[in-house]
């Protein structure tokens, strides 16, 4: 128990947040408050909303599948104006979620029956949203995919901690990204910094 | 910083080539491999290659799990794994951990309803610690084929950082059609069983396994014993299905993981035998300048076990290190990688006190930990 106390104490030394940007149900918040709000919330068409307000001229992003999409974008509001730089291996990604990539699973295995499809297939891992992210910002770093039962922010903050605790990472972006095999999507990331 | 000693404690395997870590490397030490011809059906429509479990043999275990029916394939072996290596972890202790490492966990129960429950990860997980009455949280980890190596480097900072005392790592995954069909759909798949870094290798060869290590928090490791020194994860921030050419996030990896003055006496690499990915190895170990340590490669004795792969292969260079071995390549006939490095044929026994295990995959991650043998 006093292990575990201490443990606590050292997470809230360690790591602090530094901004939170969330991204449900159409909208679109950076620290709690409104950033955009779509004429739409349907997945989609919303999601191309979003990349139209951020002017972003990426021709990847249309290859992407809807988790690929929301995490790439909830990062793009996330890193905005921070001047952290590319080409680094100073910044993690520690990212989770409920349905994995199911989302997709789902439309790659309706699509078994006819033809396969390679470029469907590679988005039914749900670390590729982490590949999408590091890609744009020449991320290098530490990273990792967790699956849980609901957003466990605690969780992830503990396995920031231990990871800043062994390794020399400036930044780490944290949180949730999950998309579920109904179209529902919710993203909740936090741009958290090493005081260590 | 805090640096604690972390130990190997218990490990387990279960694949075609046997039901104990014992067996499996008993067999790979005389080159016996579990890869054969599958006959066309449920998980392929045309012949393949594939190191698949004979789950007929296993059915007298499967029987004797309480409420069997209730489980599913994969579930059932995780379990047979698991008890393998929990006689003495405090299994009801808040201050074990434990890691679930799958790449596509139960992702047939998808093709029979697209909102199956039983296919969420977090569920497979929390039933398969149920059964034993672990009591933490379980902590899934899905980053293709590095999830199971990378659940050592995340044991191992969940013990340094005083989170838990004990890491239990479970990696597992079995073989479906939605599996077979995506690699197929990828041409990726071999005629034949996998040639790891030859130069006449023209693709990977899946392969099915479950297999458990428990971690341990030690103040020694003891003259028998294994430390999982260090580890790290990287990224490509190249191509999400495609390895960097230059090898440049394995590199960073490696090198985040081990000094050039460390002693690495063998390096268990990924291996896949598809071209891009063991060209993309030779340039990462060469460009650390591990170019004359001897390298094996696992995947022509197992195929890729994919969430399994990192745990099974780390679990077989443990074992062969304690005995002074570096396992042969299966596979390999003429070496034939873009960069310098030394690709072991056959087995060599060499002092061996240090040891490299590598992974890489889709998303363009990367994985590397350094074992240490004790007490020499």
């Amino acid at each position: 128990m006093v292990a575990m106390l201490l443990f606590i104490l050292k997470s809230m030394e360690n790591s602090q947040i530094i901004k939170e940007v969330s991204i449900e149900q159409g909208k679109v918040l950076v620290n709690q408050s409104e950033f955009f709000t779509g004429e739409t919330s349907e997945p989609g068409p919303f999601l191309k909303s979003l990349y139209k307000k951020l002017d972003l001229k990426y021709n990847k992003y249309f290859k992407m599948d809807h988790l690929s999409k929301l995490g790439f974008l909830a990062a793009e509001v996330l890193l905005l104006n921070e001047g952290i730089s590319n080409e680094t291996d100073e910044v993690a990604i520690i990212l989770a979620n409920a349905s994995s990539s199911l989302n997709t699973d789902v439309k790659y295995q309706q699509s078994i029956a006819e033809i396969p499809s390679p470029s469907v297939f590679v988005y039914t891992l749900p670390n590729i949203v982490i590949g999408e992210i590091s890609i744009k910002n020449k991320f290098y770093g530490e990273h990792m995919f967790f699956v849980q039962p609901s957003y466990n922010k605690k969780e992830l903050l503990d396995y920031t901690t231990c990871l800043f605790n062994s390794t020399p990472c400036t930044y780490a972006i944290v949180g949730w990204v999950d998309v579920d095999t109904k179209g529902n999507y919710n993203a909740r990331l936090m741009l958290c910094q090493n005081n260590k | 910083m805090a640096c604690k000693m972390v130990r190997v404690t218990a490990h387990n395997i279960i694949s075609p080539l046997g039901y104990t870590s014992q067996e499996n490397f008993d067999k790979v030490v005389v080159g016996q491999s579990g890869i054969a011809l599958q006959n066309k059906g449920e998980l392929s429509e045309t012949d393949f290659q594939a190191a698949l479990l004979n789950m007929e043999v296993l059915n007298d275990k499967i029987t004797a799990i309480e409420n069997a029916d209730a489980y599913t394939k994969l579930e059932q072996l995780c379990i047979l794994s698991l008890q393998q290596v929990l006689e003495n972890v405090d299994i009801k202790s808040s201050r074990t951990g434990f890691i679930f490492s799958t790449t596509k966990g139960n992702i047939t129960e998808v093709a029979k309803d697209s909102h199956s429950e039983d296919a969420l990860l977090a569920n497979t997980a929390n039933k398969i610690a149920a059964y034993f009455g672990l009591q933490s949280q379980a902590q899934v980890i899905s980053n293709a084929c590095i999830s199971g190596l990378a659940a050592f480097v995340i044991g191992r900072r969940y013990i340094d950082a005083g989170l838990f005392d004990d890491v239990v790592i479970l990696g597992a995954d079995v073989l479906s059609k939605f599996i077979v069909s995506g690699f197929q759909s990828f041409q990726s798949l071999s005629p034949e069983p996998c040639k790891p870094f030859d130069a006449n290798r023209d693709g990977l060869t899946l392969g099915e396994g479950v297999a458990s290590v428990v971690l341990s928090k030690a103040d020694t490791i003891g003259s028998e014993g294994v430390e999982v020194v260090s580890g790290a994860i990287s990224n490509d921030a190249n191509h999400i299905s495609g390895p960097s050419r230059t090898g440049e996030g394995l590199y960073r990896a490696i090198t985040r993981t081990v000094k050039i003055e460390d002693a690495v006496d063998c390096i268990c690499a990924h291996g896949t035998a598809t071209p891009y990915n063991d060209d993309m190895e030779s340039h990462a170990i060469s460009r650390a300048g591990f170019e004359d340590v001897p390298v094996s490669g696992l995947k022509g004795y197992f195929g890729h076990t994919l969430g399994a792969a990192g745990v099974i292969e780390s679990i077989i260079s443990i074992m062969a290190m304690q005995r002074n071995i570096v396992i042969g390549t299966k596979g390999t006939v003429q070496q034939g990688v873009a960069a310098p490095v030394n690709v072991t044929k056959e087995n060599i026994q060499k002092p061996v006190s240090g040891l490299l295990k590598l992974m890489s995959g889709f998303g363009g991650c990367n994985a590397a930990v350094y074992f240490k043998k004790h007490g020499e």
